[in-house]
């Protein structure tokens, strides 16, 4: 016998298994899928809801698979008629004083508490309990909180503080009338909520959902006095196939561009496009400040979850973050100015909308500082869930409709703008520019390897004409407040750093499919798989860098200048405010342990 | 607020609270000590008001979503300014037979408030009791810690003049 393996019985079968591991651990590796809910691998154990119970021979009583760990000899039993009634009994009673109404539920068809009612055998009720009556918050632009939903699961309330470290959620009160809230029961909007929506994706029920626009963009769609322009961002093509059922991972770019005219958009664009123009203004940015001394590192602010974060948490890291708009507000902005131009359309007669992977971009797009010349950039933000829901409901085959492009001038775009959706991609994306920009030539290898993949925090040291340009990568704001504690006690040690709110990138956003039936969410199997349609498109991509984009060129020649010119500054470029929300301003956010 | 403001407050208990804080800061998981240093801060100030939470948030480096958890948790904590006396009317068994329901609406009248408030004045805070053992007394309340039985609507309300006149008297 190997060290470390220990035998365990599994409904009399027996297994070797290792030592260290719990019950539901070894039980998953055995083919065994053990029922859950509060449980998540990236969580810490709560072990609150007792669904994962299974029968121990010679324990007391039934045990709780996610926190029990595998005993020598351990005589498990997963399916016995008294556990099957337990677990049955359990997942009946959190129903018990649930609001049962699937049918009105955003939710239906893909809700966790439903899937384990169904398979638990729950045809016919016994109990009926006390009903939830609280009030819905809808103060916030980004993130709808619905008590009466909740099943005190914990997930939100451990992902926000142990993924996030925003902490913004917890459990108040007791017993029946806990309810998961803010702190001092203040709305999300005055919280210090950063509108990541990452509660919205790891919810089993409807608890937390996003502040919807799709009736409303519906409504615009039959306005004929109005020009609908849309522009959809790069990772929202690598995870929408899901919602219809789709493997994680199939690039939808051209279903998406199809579905978008079908749905009566006049104009379809890619935000891929303006995540080049981005690239353009924020490399320049980045070699203006290392060449003319200054503030450094320069830390990217496309993620808009990200921006309120630091603008809340670290209020003195301002000056740091790059004054570039995001791509979805550069588009904005060129639409209503350039491309209003074009087709002879007063700005005010525009109505932009964006698709986006992200919750916190409907905050973003509400910002006074994104306007442009006095009008709303991005007058409606809607998330890959909402798209799809609205594709669907419009009857629109999806998965079978013939792929299309996308219109220019606000369509062709580079690899180095679809690459935007994961992590690393927009230091990527910079990289590959800013060096052209610095040297005058082209990099022998586009890929930059040390910045991909999910590495918590990824650095890179690049030798660009002999200067040393050292960057870093974080993804989840967990990984972002560690390597903010870095950059305060070592101010010198990055020239560049990016920073996405997301777990993965914007192809883990808040606003993202749920997952499938077989998945969980924050699957890392699925985000790698949603990265590698990007990293795909990329190397398809005869363009790899962004200043290769001949649209990009013309709409220097034509409208903007240069990189960083006064125009530029005025419509690309914005700044960034000290917060202070009301609740908690903790000194320092602690860094995760390791 | 915000940290920067932490040593602005500029009241002494704040001070005080601060003395008890630090005295725990070395000690071995002094996140763990939140509920002491709560209850100090109820001890200082009566109650624990959002300036309170955000300060201690502050100074003890824990996210306010978990101290506000913590204080709504536990029933020993208020959340709302306590007026000088706490009158809590008993809502055991025998007291409600004898007409408690109507001891504690005449109350709700008299001060102007619903359980678990304050009396404009600041004098009154209402609040409701289980058994205090003194069945043979019932309908009774308690003021503080004192026991008043046998009570009508008409006691009850020159009981409650009686705490007034004394409170203005005092100040």
């Amino acid at each position: 016998m190997k060290a470390n393996e220990i035998t365990i019985y599994i409904n009399n079968k027996q297994y070797k298994v290792q030592k260290g591991q719990t019950v539901m651990q070894a039980a998953d590796s055995l083919g065994y899928h053990i029922p859950r809910l509060c449980y998540h691998p990236k969580l810490s154990i709560e072990g609150a809801c007792r669904v994962c119970i299974v029968e121990v021979e010679g324990a007391k009583s039934f045990v709780a698979s996610c926190a029990a760990p595998v005993v020598d000899g351990m005589r498990i039993h997963t399916n016995t008629k008294a556990i099957r009634q337990a677990r049955r009994d359990i997942v009946e009673l959190i129903l018990d004083n649930h609001p049962q109404d699937c049918h009105t539920c955003e939710r239906d068809g893909n809700c966790e508490l439903q899937r384990l009612s169904a398979s638990m055998g729950i045809s016919k009720r016994f109990f009926e309990g006390e009903r939830k009556h609280y009030e819905e918050d809808h103060s916030s632009k980004s993130v709808v909180r619905n008590p009466n939903k909740c099943i005190l699961c914990g997930r939100c309330v451990r992902m926000c503080s142990q993924i996030q470290k925003v902490t913004n959620l917890g459990l108040a009160g007791r017993g029946f009338e806990t309810v998961v809230m803010p702190a001092f029961e203040q709305g999300m909007e005055d919280s210090v909520c950063v509108n990541c929506g990452q509660c919205i994706n790891i919810c089993p029920t409807a608890a937390f959902l996003e502040q919807g626009h799709s009736e409303a963009v519906f409504d615009i769609l039959s306005d004929d006095s109005v020009v609908k322009v849309v522009n959809v961002a790069p990772s929202v093509r690598a995870a929408i196939g899901e919602s219809f059922g789709l493997e994680a991972g199939t690039n939808c770019e051209g279903q998406i561009f199809a579905s978008l005219r079908k749905l009566g958009f006049d104009y379809v664009f890619d935000t891929n496009f303006t995540a080049d123009l981005t690239i353009m203004e924020e490399a320049a940015e980045l070699v203006e400040r290392i060449t003319t001394g200054g503030v450094l590192p320069m830390i990217t602010s496309c993620s808009p979850g990200w921006v309120k974060c630091l603008e809340q948490f670290h209020p003195d890291m301002v000056a740091h973050l790059s004054t570039c708009k995001s791509p979805m507000s550069m588009a904005g902005a060129i639409i209503k100015t350039y491309f209003a131009g074009k087709i002879g359309v007063d700005p005010k007669h525009i109505v932009n909308v964006g698709v986006m992977p992200c919750t916190a971009k409907k905050y973003e797009a509400a910002r006074p500082e994104m306007n442009t010349d006095g009008n709303i950039s991005t007058d409606y933000s809607l998330t890959t869930r909402e798209l799809a829901w609205m594709i669907k409901s419009a009857g629109i085959d999806f998965v079978n409709i013939k792929p299309e492009e996308p219109d220019n001038p606000i369509g062709l775009s580079t690899g180095a703008g679809v690459i935007f959706g994961a992590t690393g991609g927009v230091m990527e994306a910079a990289i590959r520019t800013a060096y052209y920009m610095i040297t005058g030539k082209e990099m022998g290898e586009v890929k930059v390897e040390a910045v991909r993949g999910f590495e918590g925090i990824k650095e890179a040291t690049l030798d660009i004409n002999d200067m040393e340009i050292r960057v870093a990568v974080a993804h989840g704001l967990g990984n972002a407040a560690k390597l903010m504690s870095i950059v305060k006690k070592h101010p010198e040690r990055y020239h560049f750093i990016e920073i996405m709110a997301c777990p993965g990138g914007c192809i883990g956003g808040g606003g993202q499919p749920y997952p499938m039936t077989n998945s969980i969410p924050l699957d890392e199997k699925s985000l790698a798989k949603r990265a590698s349609a990007l990293y795909n498109s990329d190397d398809a991509n005869e363009l790899r860098r962004s200043h290769e984009n001949p649209f990009i060129k013309t709409l220097y020649d034509e409208f903007l200048g240069e990189p960083l010119s006064e125009k530029s500054h005025r419509l690309l470029h914005t700044h960034y405010q000290r917060r202070e929300p009301n609740g908690i301003i903790p000194k320092e956010i602690e860094p995760l342990s390791a | 607020m915000s940290c920067n403001d932490c040593n602005k407050v500029g009241d002494p208990r704040y001070d005080e609270l601060k003395l008890y804080i630090d005295s725990l800061r070395d000690k071995p998981h002094f996140e763990s000590y939140l509920i002491a240093v709560l209850h100090r801060a109820q001890e200082l100030f009566g109650y624990l008001s959002e300036e309170t939470m955000n300060y201690v948030s502050c100074d003890m480096n824990i996210p306010t979503a978990q101290i506000w958890g913590v204080a709504t948790f536990y029933h020993f904590f208020n959340l709302t300014k306590q007026g000088k006396h706490t009158v809590s009317v008993c809502m055991g068994t025998a007291c409600y037979v004898k007409g408690a329901a109507d001891v504690l609406e005449t109350l709700k009248k008299e001060l102007g408030v619903e359980i678990g408030e304050t009396s404009d004045d600041g004098i009154f805070t209402l609040g409701e009791a289980r058994c205090v053992g003194a069945c043979g007394l019932a309908p009774v309340m308690m003021i503080d810690d004192e026991i008043y039985g046998d009570l009508t609507a008409d006691k009850v309300i020159s009981i409650i003049k009686k705490y007034r006149e004394e409170a203005k008297g005092a100040a």
